[in-house]
């Protein structure tokens, strides 16, 4: 749900990325937060966990700017991948306004990646949102080790697993380079406050 | 979740009731937040240090986890938490199904008198959003 502050003239959306556990949500986001000068960024928050792992959600704030007098104010959202972490996956998931589904493309993680899929579309169900109306892309992360020894998915296979029934953009990545990162942060805001914009601002005719 | 309409009016009505219960009984800062973690209103001191967003993400989340706690214990969930620290507290009132009312207080005010004036603004700021049905 989307905070619209009349008042203010602002729009605050959430934007979820959401996935397996150690396929680099949290890696999207750090190297958003390290590539984006300060006027547009907010702190950005982490949860201190053991290991690298996200316990709770990572959260970062962004201005993306004005549409006709309104400031879009962005809320980037982590969810923590780990199977065991449902019920604070499910947390964060309130009030969702747009979601990025990260992939990882680790053939040994392509269970991880159809489970994390469902787990998403049922925690969505409890909500009452349906992720065919919501805005949603994938990313297919770690398309650097294609190339390399490391057993990897190919993009046919990535796409039949989790595209065939949803039918949504979906961009290749390497967060850790930051390729894809900001391809992915831009269609996604782009979906999220048009969508955001259309249900709730701007009247249809 | 259900969208909530708040006017401009209805707001404003908000804030003055806050600010008259409980900023001027000495509380620093009271935000107002919805479950999903935005910032609906603040009122009183205007603290530049205070991570405002971060803060109302946090809450929601910590609200969240507690009613999990809540419903292993049998309970719906919890309506109040409070954090003791040494010298600022923060309290947490759920008002209505969709927010969070959070107070934060130094030592000189009694979190009895907080208590008191929070759980007579929850059901004044229920009634003006329409919260309460």
């Amino acid at each position: 749900m989307a905070l619209i502050d009349l008042s203010k003239r602002e729009v605050h959306c959430k934007i979820v990325y959401y996935g397996p556990g150690r396929c680099g949500k949290t890696t999207n986001l750090l190297y958003i937060y390290n590539s984006m000068n300060s006027n547009a960024k907010g702190k950005m928050l982490t949860i201190e966990t053991k290991g690298d792992r996200t316990l709770f959600f990572d959260l970062l704030p962004l201005n993306l700017g004005k549409i006709k007098d309104f400031d879009i104010r962005i809320q980037l959202y982590t969810v923590p991948g780990q199977a065991i972490y449902e019920a604070t996956r499910k947390l964060v998931l309130k009030g969702v306004d747009g979601l990025v589904f990260v992939a990882d493309s680790l053939r040994v993680r392509r269970q991880k990646n159809i489970e994390s899929l469902k787990d998403l579309k049922k925690n969505l169900v409890d909500y009452n949102l349906d992720i065919e109306t919501l805005p949603v892309v994938l990313q297919y992360n770690k398309r650097d080790l294609a190339g390399s020894p490391i057993p990897t998915l190919s993009l046919e296979e990535l796409e039949e697993d989790l595209n065939s029934d949803l039918g949504v953009k979906a961009f290749q990545a390497a967060a850790t380079k930051g390729v894809g990162v900001f391809e992915t942060l831009k269609d996604i805001s782009k979906k999220t406050v048009r969508y955001v914009a259309t249900k709730h601002l701007v009247k249809p005719k | 979740m259900a969208d909530i309409i708040l006017t401009g009016p209805a707001l404003e009505q908000a804030r003055t009731q806050i600010d008259e219960s409980l900023v001027q009984a000495g509380v620093h800062t009271v935000l107002l937040i919805d479950h999903a973690g935005n910032v609906v209103a603040s009122c009183g001191k205007n603290r530049k240090d205070l991570d405002m967003t971060s803060l109302a993400a946090l809450a929601a989340a910590n609200f969240g986890a507690t009613s999990q706690m809540a419903r292993i214990i049998g309970e719906d969930d919890f309506s109040l938490l409070f954090h003791k620290g040494k010298k600022d507290s923060i309290h947490f009132a759920k008002i209505g199904r969709e927010m969070i009312l959070i107070t934060i207080f130094g030592d000189e005010v009694s979190l009895g008198l907080v208590r008191l004036r929070v759980a007579e603004l929850t059901s004044n700021i229920e009634k003006i959003f329409g919260l309460d049905n």
